[in-house]
Parts: C-alpha cells; structure tokens; sequence
C-alpha cells in the first residue's frame, strides 16, 4: 500500500499548487498552507460555508460545489465565496398571511425573475431554484417550501441573479410561512402542553427524582417497547 | 464509488439480507453491555486520560485532549490588559448554535439587551449538522415520566435527576415553540407529528425534518433572531470571561479573528452556549463535528472556577463515515437504523441489536472489527462494518432514502455510491461531549451570572446521550438560561471589571510548571496534513 501520492495542479485564486489526487477542495487548501476562517463550517455539506466556484482550463463552463464536499481535479481554477451581501427583510411571522402577497411585499424584486435559470445550474445542492421562485411567484407557498427545503443557503444563487434576487431568503420566507401557517398544527402536541402546564405529570416525575439507581433500574428494565 | 474488492464484499451481505429481514439480534442484558464497553469502549483504553493538575477539578481523570487545554494559560496577560468597554449589555451569548440563539432570543423577549457573539458565522454549530432528530414525550401512549427513565437509563443512571426532570417536561413545550416559529417537522396530513425510535427510546417519539432536522431548527431560529434585531457579531470568539472584584461573572473579552482585536464586553449576566469539542480529535479520532468544536467554553469557565463533570464520557456515534475516504467521519444518522438498517459484518452476519445505546453499539463496532477480526478493510486502511441500507428501501418502500434521508442520500451520491441499493460502510466517529460545566435546573453556574446551555454544559445525559435529547437539550436549557440570565440582569450590580481570577490561575500553572500552551485554542489546525 506504499504507492506514491499521485499529485495534480490547482489554482486557488489563480495561484498554482501542487496537492495530492483523492482530497476535497478544503482538505487541498489546508494541505497548501491556508488555514480557513472564512469559507469553512460544519465541513459535512449542510452549513453552506464553503460554497465554491471553479473552472477548468479550454472550458468556459463555470462549475460549483462545496468544498467539504469536492474532489480536486487536476487544472482546477477556483475560488471560494464565502459571504454575499444579501437582502434580507424583517417580519413578524405570526402577523403574515401565507400569500402572494407577503411574498412581494417583503421581497418586491421576486417579479423581476429573467427566467435564465443561472440560480439552478449554480446550486451545489441540485435544487430547482428557478422553479421555487417561479412558486413563490404564483403565491404556491406550499411547493415554494418543499422544493427548497434542502437548501443550506450558501447563497451561490444570489451571486448569479440578474434581477438580484436573494433566492434562499425568499425560499426561507415561504418554509417558515408553511410551517406555521399552513401546516395542520399538532393537535396532540398542543394537548401534551396544556397537561404538564397544568401539572399532570409533576407528582410522578418528582417521585422518579427521589429513586436511588437500583430503584431506577427496576424500572428501566421493566419497559416494555413500543415495536 | 466502490473497488471490485469491496463490490464483492458487498455480493455477501445481499446474500444474507432475505435471512436478515426476519431476525432480530437479542438485546444485550445489562452486565454484558457493561463488559463490553469496558473491554471496548475508547474511554477505558489505558493512556486515554490522565488527572488535570490544576482548577476545580484538580485530580479528576480527563482526556488528554481537554487536560492539556485547562492546563494551558490565557491569551491574555491579565497583567496589561486593559478593560476599556467596548459593549456593555444585560446578557452576553457566547455561541451562535441552537442553544444560543434559543437562549438571545428568550432574554431578549424578557426585555433585555442581548449580545451574542460568535466564533464563525451566527449558525456555524454542531446544531446546523444534526440529522435525525429531536425528542419529545407527546404522543398519547408517551409520557414526560417514561422519557425520564429511558433519559436515565441511558445516561448510566449519572445523570443529574432535575436537570433530566427539566428536559422532560419542558420538551413538548420546545417542540410547540419550534413548530410556532414555523419549523417545517414531518408530520402527517392531519397534523401528527411523524415520530420513530432512537437508540435506547422505549417509544417513537423523536420528532424530525426529514433528515434535515438540526439545520431546519437553526437555520429557523437564526432568521427569527435576524427578525428581531439582535445584535450579533460573527467572527468574534470569546477567549477569557471577565469577572468583577466580588468574583461575578461580568462580561467576556472577544477576539476579532479577522482584524486580530479585542473587544471588551461588560455584562450582567453570560450565558455560555459554545458547544462541543470534536475538533480536539479525542483518541486521535475523526469527528462529525463542525469546525469550531474546540471546547472553549470550558477553558474559560474553568479559570473561573466553575466546575466540570463527565468530561471522562465522550460519545463516540457508532456509525461515521468510513468510506469514501473524503467524508470519513462524517456523520451517518442513527435515523437509517430507525428505518430498519442493520449492522452486518464481513461474513454478512448481525452482531449487535442496532438500536442499543450508543455507548454500545460504537464497542460492539469496534470488538468486531478488532477482536474477532470482522471488519472490511478500505484502501486507505480503515476498518469498517456495513450498514445495509438497502433493507430500508424493502421494508418502507422504494424511494424512502431519498424522501427520508435526503441529505445523506445525496453526500453517498456525490461519490457515485448509491445507498439505496448498496450498503454504506461505517465505524465509530467523535461525536458527543457527554460532561461538561455544570448547572442546575435553571443553567445556572456555581458562579453567579454565569449560565451555561447546550452541549458545553453537563449532568443533563449523565454519561452517554440519547439521539434527539441534544437537540433538545440545547431548545431546553438555551430557553431557560435566556430567561433566567434576563431576569437576574435587572437586579446585577457590577462592580470593577478584573482578570485577577486569570493571574490566580496563571500562578497555579506555574507552580506545577504547567503553562506552555494558550487555549482557548479556538481552531484546529490541519494545515500541510493530509487529513
């Protein structure tokens, strides 16, 4: 297993490097020397830290990926982007309407959508941004927040739009609105709380704190399991 | 993508999976489990740990890892320091993860005024990486009394009984609260609250969001602190708490990792919600955790006095990522073993009930890969078990990972590996800090206005948690350390800002000749390694 590293050439913004084949994009950069402040977080492809452009050389194609994520090829140009300035509204949930309506009024520019699709080729997640827009365009709220549930807001998309549209704060503007106000409430959520609010299960549980361990496990081992 | 070796490794396991389907493995009773995770578990190999020389805790065994961080100094000198107040609030947030939003958020309703300062961006925490879940006792034939017990059991019988009481009671209150702010939880179409089993649960009652669920909470709970105008500052770890001269606790000294400055911080009341410590590679292991996971509420808390339990019990998730060798260590939900998937060794066979407690299931991985010699070996060397994913699909339906376990779905599909019709190789990965500083019921320190929330406080899971009760924990105490932090705020009385409690602790360093390192160290270091 003592084979040598087969190493490639890449360009991290523009400056060569050599780095062993097989490593993410963000092990390769620490490999190099960078230590990340920016452009690094969970390193498991949920925080949208590290979302990253890159392009190879003879292709005009702009490619993407996380680079927690990312294998290095060989001739790889890159650059992270790590921070966009986005836009952002304020709004008080509870007093909105799942509608049309609130969508334009907090983020008017949703109108202004091209079309071009540039939001959904440039989504390392492969979501359909351009089709959640053109929902939360229709007032379809509930597809605008299932459609762009896996997005973790790298905010890649925003850096492409023509119109200037921040798409994932449009998309988390719809989830939240379907979560509290389209969604069925659980109603024996809402009947679980008002019982321990009215202390039903005080007694018990301060009966189970005063137990000493062999007590408890008694009790422990006495379950039964729901199959 | 998988070697021809290892496709046939996996011709194996599908040979036994119509066999499997119908099995249960036993459950281990409890003397076995305990022989097995003394013969295997990583906190009882020999030269894991040694006693902290100095603080509080002064001879109690603790990982290398930690010890040499509480017997590092300052990145201060407490000596030239100077305290010029930059920000004076009612309640600073040290951490921007599920508890310390959760914990702005409910000070900040309380009337106060709330700092939160982050290491990274606000959101940056092991809560944007959870997957399968958060608990709740909320279902008809559930109770607060029975999630107690299984709390306990799992936790070894350790843990701290109101601090458990606490998390039981307040969770279906948390779950509302969450669901309030629009939190988008499986549910079905009358409004139920889709809910499975967790290792070591004695009922469904894990709540999730697809397996998205820690990221739906933070990134929900961080645009609701967006909405309501916290302040935050991002990029600014806190690196040593401020005390007054009665020995309050009365602000923190942030860090600027961008400009290299300090910031001083006077504040009433501090809440502690820095989160875990992954990042330290206990037992040289990899981690699921994010990349600020340097455990440095602790350090801080601890020159203060306050003290630390359980930092011995460090919860190793059974199941990490062991191939491809890009994500190894990342995490694999115990949600795929709630759906049915079992843990098959290279002769295709079961060895352990994949639900037992965590603590449990990691030794039984790791006897069968190093004692019976059960294991698959990948070409970058480490040893793995199979996780047949594939038996999910059988038994919910075709399409189920994709519907269920989305996010996992798709990181085995950027290699070309698809779990929905291949078994995914796993071995034990850092995951969890067990300990921690120490509270009460109301996140309380020892030390008054200190509070610690989340992951780096501890007595809540005694000595090994339970899926969905972090995510719970952190809702739970981040909501009460909030609160209380905000109430006792209107009745602080401050008096001078001081560092003696660092030159006090500097002193006990050096008489041990112990002192050679700073900590916190507030990020790990990987750069020229290939790691």
């Amino acid at each position: 297993m003592a084979e040598e590293k087969e190493m490639v050439s890449i360009y991290i913004m523009g400056k060569q490097y050599q780095v062993p084949y097989g490593l993410t994009i963000m092990k390769a950069m620490e490999y190099a020397g960078y230590r990340f402040i920016r452009g690094c977080g969970c390193r498991g492809g949920f925080c949208g830290a590290c979302g990253t452009v890159y392009r190879k050389p003879g292709d005009f194609r702009l490619k993407v990926g996380l680079a927690c994520q990312t294998m290095v090829e060989d001739g790889m140009h890159l650059t992270q982007i790590p921070f966009y300035p986005a836009n952002k509204a304020t709004y008080r949930l509870e007093e909105l309407t799942p509608a049309l309506s609130t969508i334009l009024q907090h983020y008017p520019e949703t109108t202004r959508c091209l079309g071009c699709n540039a939001c959904t080729r440039i989504c390392p997640q492969e979501l359909e941004v351009m089709h959640y827009i053109a929902a939360a365009q229709r007032g379809d709220i509930e597809k605008l927040a299932n459609m762009s549930f896996d997005c973790i807001m790298c905010g890649l998309c925003a850096s492409r739009c023509p119109a200037e549209i921040v798409q994932y704060n449009v998309a988390i503007l719809g989830r939240r609105l379907y979560g509290r106000h389209i969604a069925p409430r659980a109603a024996h959520l809402a009947k679980r709380v008002e019982e321990i609010a009215a202390g039903k299960f005080d007694e018990e549980i301060a009966g189970l704190t005063q137990l000493d361990r062999t007590e408890l496990q008694k009790l422990y081992d006495a379950r039964d399991i729901e199959a | 993508m998988y070697t021809p070796e290892m496709l046939e490794a996996i011709k194996i396991v599908e040979e036994t999976r119509e066999r499997r389907l119908k099995e249960t493995f036993p459950r281990l009773k409890p003397e076995e489990k305990d022989q097995l995770l003394r013969a295997f578990h990583p906190d009882y190999m020999a030269g894991a740990m040694r006693p902290v020389k100095v603080g509080p805790n002064k001879g109690d065994k603790m990982p290398h890892e930690h010890v040499d961080l509480l017997e590092s100094r300052s990145m201060l000198d407490p000596d030239t320091f100077s305290l010029n107040i930059d920000f004076d609030v009612d309640v600073l947030v040290i951490g921007g993860g599920g508890a310390g939003t959760s914990a702005a958020l409910l000070a900040q309703e309380a009337g106060a005024k709330v700092l939160l300062a982050t290491k990274l961006r606000h959101g940056d925490a092991n809560t944007m990486m959870a997957e399968g879940g958060i608990q709740a006792a909320d279902k008809e034939n559930d109770s607060p009394a029975i999630h107690y017990l299984d709390v306990m059991g799992g936790g070894g019988f350790h843990n701290i009984p109101e601090l458990v009481a606490a998390l039981v009671k307040d969770a279906p209150l948390c779950i509302q609260w969450l669901e309030s702010l629009g939190c988008m939880f499986s549910k079905f179409p009358d409004g139920t609250m889709n809910t499975i089993h967790g290792g070591g649960t004695s009922r469904k009652r894990m709540h999730f969001a697809h397996d998205y669920s820690g990221a739906e909470i933070m990134r929900t709970l961080r645009d609701e602190a967006r909405n309501r105008g916290i302040q935050v500052i991002e990029f600014s770890p806190a690196v040593e708490l401020i005390l007054d001269e009665s020995g309050q606790c009365a602000g923190a000294v942030l860090y600027n990792l961008e400009t290299e400055q300090y910031l001083v911080v006077r504040a009433k009341t501090v809440i502690i919600a820095t989160g875990g410590s992954g990042r330290l590679h206990i037992a040289g292991s990899p981690t699921t955790n994010h990349y600020g996971a340097t455990a440095d509420g602790l350090v801080m808390a601890y020159r203060a006095g306050a003290k630390l339990i359980f930092l011995d019990a460090t919860q190793f998730h059974p199941t990490g990522v062991a191939f491809p060798e890009q994500i190894v260590g990342q995490l694999v939900t115990e949600k795929v073993r709630g759906l049915g998937a079992q843990l098959v060794n290279a002769a295709g066979e079961q060895f352990i009930y994949p639900l037992e407690t965590r603590d449990a299931v990691s030794s039984a991985i790791i006897r069968e890969c190093r004692e019976r010699r059960k294991g698959v070996t990948t070409p970058s060397g480490m040893s793995g078990v199979w996780l047949d994913s594939p038996m999910i699909e059988i038994i919910h339906g075709k399409g189920t990972i994709e519907k269920e376990l989305p996010a996992m779905f798709r990181q085995y599909k950027r290699f070309d590996i698809n779990m929905a019709e291949q078994p995914i190789l796993i071995y034990p990965t850092l995951h969890y800090q067990n300990g921690g500083i120490l509270i009460n019921d109301r996140a309380e320190t020892a030390i008054p206005n200190l509070y610690v929330a989340g992951e780096a406080s501890g007595g809540v899971h005694g000595r090994n948690r339970l899926m969905g009760n972090s995510l719970l924990d952190i809702i739970v105490f981040g909501r009460r350390a909030g609160k209380n932090a905000a109430e006792r705020a209107k009745n602080v009385q401050l008096g001078k800002l001081s560092l003696a409690h660092v030159k006090r602790f500097h002193e006990e360093l050096q008489k041990e000749g112990l002192g050679q390192k700073v900590a916190p160290v507030l990020l790990p270091d990987y750069r020229g390694k290939v790691s």
